[in-house]
């Protein structure tokens, strides 16, 4: 093959120095620990994360029968239990799937979303595998975006096809490629952040030390051509298997589709489109709270010393800054204070936010378990 | 793709159901050795654990806001001598904690060494410099990191998996979330038991290697089978719950009180965790 003078043009190093990032990326599969994150950006993950769980409770509490709940704890279980497959990879290295293509194929991505997150939620607790301030991002990437994106795909490949039809294989495969990669895309950028945004007066990184020049192809590269594969062939695989051997298993999501929203398909339709919009949006969303928080982290080179600050970083901070501001600027002469300050407001709001959002869930609950899940 | 010339291959590929093996009675051992301990006397186990839930979140918030590497590096002798007061073997704390760090911080905190410019701290062989910047960097990773994790291994060590999940319904965790969290853990148990059971009889039939696509079959295969087996038994299980009276909606019985000695560490935490982040701001 022409690879071997391509890859005699890459400098020894940095050939090194991909494939230790892409051993660690196949092996953890992007498991983000406590430490690579700041706070910050652990909040507005978590915040980003937060409609998507409130969503697939919503679909476990009215949508789907009271059967669904063992279903989608033993599918939890499952794929925490997949996670521990080492699959070996042609070349002798091996990697292991997350699931969550899978989870969604069978499940919806609604309720994939809650039993990843469970999945992660635990190992995250027993394993230190992915870190607990972190469950928000760890969630968004591997719980929300990749089964979202894989179900997606696999919509497109297997919409009106026979359920033995190979076509559904392709789409498990693509689905699971392309979901784990636009992950692992997404996880980059959360570390890309980081160096930008929090940094100490000499500009020592506080988190993630690379800049997303050096994080998305570290982490997108090895793990399209490695972590991504796994998930892709395993997907494929079970799906190909449950053709031959269990061919229920992948009616699921339509069954309950059919059993509890007859005359409401194009509601459904509805919010297929608006979640689609969501997850173009996210990335957007993801870079207008990080231009807010660039212009804080201005002000805090001020504070530290600088004595000016980018005229354009200052006009663009937005509403959303504002509060944050008013915390900051009185505080220039006393900065830590300010810091400390907007620190407790942040995990304040956070807070606040969770417990009003449950209140919400659970008060529209008790009026009608009952009748929802008795069908 | 798979022709068997290259030599390396068909060894270090004989090993992976073994590997899958080792993993998962890990996974086994781990778990049940935190009920022991959980079980046992001592400072944490003593403490409700919903105050330790709220306490751990506060502490991994000060491990992470810190600025100053010294204040996370006493938090993480605080995390030390707290683990000592809990009856928990201070060697297998540790190894429990750092034994994971190298594969899932070390491999990434090293390049950060070469490649973060700054003064330099030490000149290396090839014209490769380990940067002041570099090093300051890859410590505040590990150490986060490390100390985090510590917090959080204290926590699950000394809470019974039941008391964990109840105190999730104080962070206004919806219950449905709760019941199936709890039921996801009982079928780890089972699933890991079952995946177990089908790995060792299939490893006692085996008498060659196996080609690269063979055990990809197999593996596919045994998730399948898992799945399926999933599958039966949830509906199994929903049956078992409806006849004994579940309607859609879960109740716990249990309730915790705060005592007075839950008062002062709670007290204690947020001293720590108030002091923590103001000296590492």
């Amino acid at each position: 093959m022409s690879l071997k003078p391509l890859l005699q043009k890459i400098p020894r190093w940095m050939l090194l120095y991909y494939v230790l990032i892409g051993a660690w990326a196949g092996t953890t599969a992007m498991h983000i620990p406590d430490g690579y994150l700041s706070p910050v950006t652990c909040i507005i993950m978590f915040v980003l994360a937060l409609p998507f769980w409130i969503r697939g409770v919503q679909m476990l509490r009215e949508k789907m029968s009271a059967r669904n709940i063992p279903i989608v704890a033993l599918f939890a279980a499952f794929s925490f239990v997949v996670m521990m497959f080492n699959v070996p990879l042609p070349g002798g290295t091996t990697g292991h799937a997350v699931g969550g293509a899978l989870a969604a194929i069978i499940l919806g991505p609604e309720i994939a979303t809650i039993a990843i997150s469970i999945a992660l939620v635990i190992q995250a607790f027993f394993f230190g595998d992915g870190g607990i301030l972190a469950i928000g991002a760890n969630s968004f990437n591997m719980a929300i975006v990749l089964p979202y994106v894989a179900y997606a795909i696999y919509q497109v490949f297997s919409k009106n096809e026979a359920l033995n039809s190979k076509r559904r294989i392709v789409g498990a495969a693509v689905g699971g490629w392309a979901g784990l990669t636009i992950a692992s895309f997404f996880a980059a950028v959360e570390f890309g952040i980081q160096p930008l945004l929090w940094h100490t007066a000499d500009g020592t990184p506080l988190y993630a030390p690379y800049p997303m020049s050096v994080s998305i192809p570290a982490m997108v590269i090895p793990h399209a051509l490695i972590a991504s594969v796994v998930e892709a062939v395993v997907t494929a695989l079970v799906v190909a298997y449950l053709m031959r051997a269990n061919q229920p298993a992948l009616e699921m999501v339509k069954k309950a589709q059919i059993a509890t929203e007859t005359n409401s398909f194009a509601k459904w339709r509805a919010f297929w489109v608006g979640l689609a919009a969501l997850i173009v949006i996210t990335p957007i969303g993801l870079l207008a709270p990080g231009t807010a928080w660039g212009e804080w982290g201005a002000q805090e080179l001020t504070r530290l010393g600088l004595s000016f600050i980018p005229k354009g970083v200052n006009q663009l901070s937005g509403l959303w800054s504002a509060p944050m501001r008013g915390y900051n600027v009185p505080a220039l002469g006393n900065a830590n204070a300010g810091y400390i300050l907007s620190a407790i407001v942040g995990v304040l709001i956070t807070t606040g936010v969770v417990w009003l959002l449950s209140m919400l869930i659970t008060s529209g609950k008790k009026t009608s378990p009952e009748i929802s899940t008795n069908k | 793709m798979s022709q068997p010339t290259q030599p390396s291959r068909p060894k270090s590929r004989s090993g992976f159901i073994e590997r899958s093996l080792v993993d998962i009675n890990n996974t086994l051992e781990q778990s049940i050795f935190a009920e022991k301990i959980a079980r046992q006397k001592g400072l944490l186990q003593a403490l409700d654990p919903r105050l330790k839930l709220i306490s751990m979140v506060m502490l991994l918030f000060a491990v992470s806001l810190s600025r100053q590497l010294s204040i996370i590096a006493v938090l993480y002798f605080w995390a030390l001598i707290l683990a000592a007061a809990s009856a928990i073997p201070l060697g297998f704390f540790i190894k429990r904690v750092w034994v994971f760090i190298p594969f899932f911080t070390g491999v990434v905190a090293l390049p950060a060494l070469f490649i973060t410019p700054g003064p330099v701290l030490i000149n290396l062989p090839f014209g490769m410099v380990i940067t002041h910047t570099g090093a300051v960097t890859a410590l505040f990773l590990l150490l986060r990191v490390g100390t985090s994790v510590s917090f959080a291994v204290l926590f699950v060590l000394s809470t019974p998996w039941n008391s964990v999940l109840k105190a999730l319904g104080v962070l206004r965790v919806p219950d449905v979330i709760v019941l199936v969290l709890g039921m996801t853990y009982r079928y780890i148990h089972l699933l890991l038991h079952t995946a177990n059971d089908m790995f060792l009889s299939r490893k006692s039939r085996i008498l060659r290697r196996m080609s690269g696509a063979e055990e990809r079959r197999l593996t596919a295969a045994t998730a399948g089978t898992l799945l399926g087996k999933s599958l039966q038994l949830s509906s199994e299980v929903h049956l078992a719950m409806e006849s004994r009276g579940y309607r859609g909606y879960p109740r716990t019985m249990d309730r915790f009180q705060m005592q007075w000695f839950d008062w002062a560490a709670a007290l204690v935490v947020i001293i720590v965790t108030a002091a923590a982040i103001w000296m590492g701001r």
